[in-house]
């Protein structure tokens, strides 16, 4: 096994996802971080917790043999870790957020500024501290964020947010311009910080499900296979088969949904108003089939520790595949108006382009990452059941622009819907759902899945009495919000919507 | 364009009857109409703010607008500024980083306004409750005339919510 060129003492955390751990000094921390950079590997999430009396840091590092988090203590009296943003570009805002909810800070990192503080707690608080005071309310403060300025002759800034122009989140973007042209564009995000990981402490398991399926409302399977892969790692559980085959039906009919939305907002966005009636009639068709199928029409809590909510009857499965066949035709045949349309392609092209390098560079993930030639999908790499009996056909492209992120959602939507009908034909019969053993006390557990966006992990300790300790949830919005900022340089300002919604992040799950 | 046209022909008209005559509510299309023609001079305005959802809320908002709920058609539309707006129309618990935005486009909404909070997390607080990070409810921070349940609720209870506002305000 090629972990051992790690010199390092790696133990497989149990459970669905191929996970391991170490214990890591500040040395081998960096060492490590660097080797799997060196490989092609890179960082998934980074997060801190409180180990009395200090704390302790993880790195999540996809590498070609599986998910390493190395886990690195942070003492009490000082507490400082090296920092790894130079190697890792991305670790820049979890590193400041680690910051901001524990206090930990990053050395040989420049930028300090708060990341998800605001002005509603005291610099000198950290929420998921254990001496935290949960029931006090702090006055707040002045909130006065020190944007990057640009000058020079002719350059206008245009502050945008939190409260936008449509039905979007709020976040808020800083442009600095000149004519038309971006010449910069700073993100600030941390508006819906809700405290969601300050939640999850001191639930059980089973509660926590309902809060993870709640960390970003588009991706609520993803979320709730997620927590359910760490809440059954936890307890040393496997869901039935049936129930992980489920769990994919679910997921890649989330998948599905959230193309065809998208799909159509990116065609409004370019001025085709046809896009958006069409496709928002094929997702509301899919969400009105959840609903009957599911009970839920985005299918919230479908997925509980330990399998599904609810099976799918025989009629059930002839529906799917009914609606499989009609959507297959009907999205190929927008898939031609849109390709043959002049001034939507004249739009999508070359716009916002996010190069190959760049988005290696970066570690751009998820479906953007595959539009700019990052082949990453852990339903291939790292298939878990039934994606290990269902050959997943990646789609990646080269270009990086607007249009080749509209391209791999139509032939996400078509694999997706090949994938549905493999599904109920080889689905196997049998339990839907495994009553979930005791919690094992101090345990690490984590579950990632690929999710229609991109990764969405969440890890686990649990506390003394079986409870959550500490539940850090991690959506791939951390990683691509930064790409925006350089997707955007030198294109027009009019066409900042338009590349925003190609990539279409969470604000709710990168906040928390 | 041959084939766009074609689409659309094939296509036809999907949009359903609006909310039917609920007796809570006391509100179909039809009172709608005039609802809005009485006060808002046919057309009522939205301004959207998500104060702190997880985004549920906002998928469904944005279902309003498809052909089936055409929300548009019946002379509902939603505004880029709240100047522009009759109505604010709020998700989430209001995060702590959120309140003075959210506070800030209720002062920028001119005189007479709506405020609908959507989803349990407006009306309650919901799963993230009242916390360092999050006030809770919606009418923690603002006034709020009419509250809609669910998680998330369905672009069906949304106009029913909307439409209740708008006949509330009459008594």
């Amino acid at each position: 096994m090629t972990l051992e060129k790690f010199n390092l003492q790696f133990a497989r955390v149990r459970g669905a996802a191929r996970v391991f751990r170490a214990d890591v000094n500040a040395i081998e921390w960096i060492t490590a971080c660097r080797q799997v950079n060196e490989r092609g590997g890179r960082l998934v999430a980074l997060w801190g917790s409180e180990r009395a009396p200090g704390f302790a840091v993880h790195a999540a590092l996809a590498d070609a043999d599986g998910l390493l988090v190395l886990i690195l203590p942070v003492p009490q009296d000082r507490p400082s870790y090296p920092g790894i943003e130079g190697i890792f570009p991305v670790a820049g805002r979890m590193q400041r957020a680690a910051y901001d909810m524990l206090g930990i800070e990053a050395q040989g990192d420049d930028d300090r500024r708060p990341w998800l503080r605001h002005a509603a707690w005291p610099s000198d608080k950290f929420p998921l501290r254990d001496d935290f005071d949960r029931a006090c309310i702090y006055e707040p403060g002045t909130d006065d964020y020190p944007f990057v300025s640009v000058a020079g002759d002719g350059v206008h800034e245009i502050p945008v947010g939190p409260v936008h122009a449509g039905t979007i989140e709020p976040g808020h973007f800083r442009f600095s311009i000149i004519g038309e042209r971006v010449l910069r564009l700073e993100e600030r995000l941390g508006y819906k910080h809700k405290g969601i990981e300050k939640r999850f402490a001191g639930m059980s398991l089973d509660e926590g499900a309902r809060l993870a399926a709640r960390v970003s409302g588009d991706s609520t399977v993803a979320y709730g296979w997620a927590y359910a892969m760490a809440a059954e790692s936890a307890c040393g559980a496997m869901p039935p088969p049936r129930a992980a085959w489920l769990r994919a039906l679910l997921l890649e009919r989330e998948r599905i949904a959230n193309h065809l939305g998208d799909l159509g907002f990116i065609g409004n966005d370019a001025g085709l108003a046809f896009g958006l009636a069409q496709f928002s009639l094929l997702k509301e068709d899919m969400l009105r089939l959840n609903a009957e199928l599911f009970g839920h029409r985005y299918l919230m809590d479908a997925i509980v520790p330990g399998g599904v909510a609810r099976d799918i009857a025989q009629s059930g499965m002839e529906r799917v595949r009914v609606e499989a066949d009609q959507l297959t035709e009907t999205v190929a045949l927008l898939k031609n108006i849109y390709d043959e349309h002049p001034g939507l392609q004249d739009r999508f092209i070359a716009c916002g382009r996010v190069t190959p390098e760049l988005a290696a560079r970066l570690g751009l993930v998820g479906l953007a990452g595959r539009a700019s030639a990052q082949a990453l999908d852990l339903r291939e790499q790292f298939p878990v059941e039934p994606y290990d009996q269902l050959d997943v056909q990646m789609a990646t492209h080269r270009n990086g622009d607007v249009a080749a992120r509209v391209t791999v959602r139509f032939e996400e939507v078509f694999e997706s819907l090949r994938l549905i009908r493999q599904i109920l034909e080889l689905i196997p019969l049998g339990q839907t759902r495994a009553a979930l053993p005791a919690t094992a006390a101090g345990a690490f557990a984590l579950g990632i899945i690929e999710g229609w966006r991109g990764e969405v992990l969440v890890a686990l300790e649990t506390g003394a009495n079986g409870a959550i300790a500490r539940c850090h949830a991690h959506d791939p919005s951390w990683q691509n919000w930064p790409v925006i900022e350089h997707a955007v340089i030198d294109n027009i300002v009019p066409d900042f919507p338009l590349i925003n919604k190609s990539f279409n992040l969470s604000y709710s799950g990168q906040d928390l | 364009m041959y084939n766009i046209l074609k689409q659309i022909v094939t296509t036809g008209i999907k949009t359903e009857p609006p909310p039917v005559a609920d007796e809570a509510l006391r509100a179909t299309g039809e009172r709608l109409r005039a609802d809005i023609l009485e006060y808002f001079g046919g057309a009522l305005t939205i301004r959207h703010v998500d104060a702190g959802s997880c985004n549920g809320c906002e998928l469904e908002i944005n279902a309003l607008n498809n052909p089936y709920y055409n929300l548009e058609g019946l002379g509902i539309k939603f505004v880029a500024s709240p100047r522009h707006a009759d109505m604010l129309l709020v998700t989430g618990p209001v995060s702590r980083n959120m309140e003075v935005a959210l506070q800030r486009t209720y002062d920028a909404t001119p005189e007479p306004k709506l405020v609908v909070a959507l989803g349990d997390c407006g009306c309650t607080g919901g799963i993230f409750g009242e916390s360092y990070a999050s006030r809770g409810r919606v009418s923690n921070v603002i006034p709020v005339d009419v509250a809609v349940p669910g998680c998330p609720p369905t672009p069906f209870a949304i106009m029913q919510g909307i439409l209740t506002a708008i006949s509330a305000k009459k008594t």
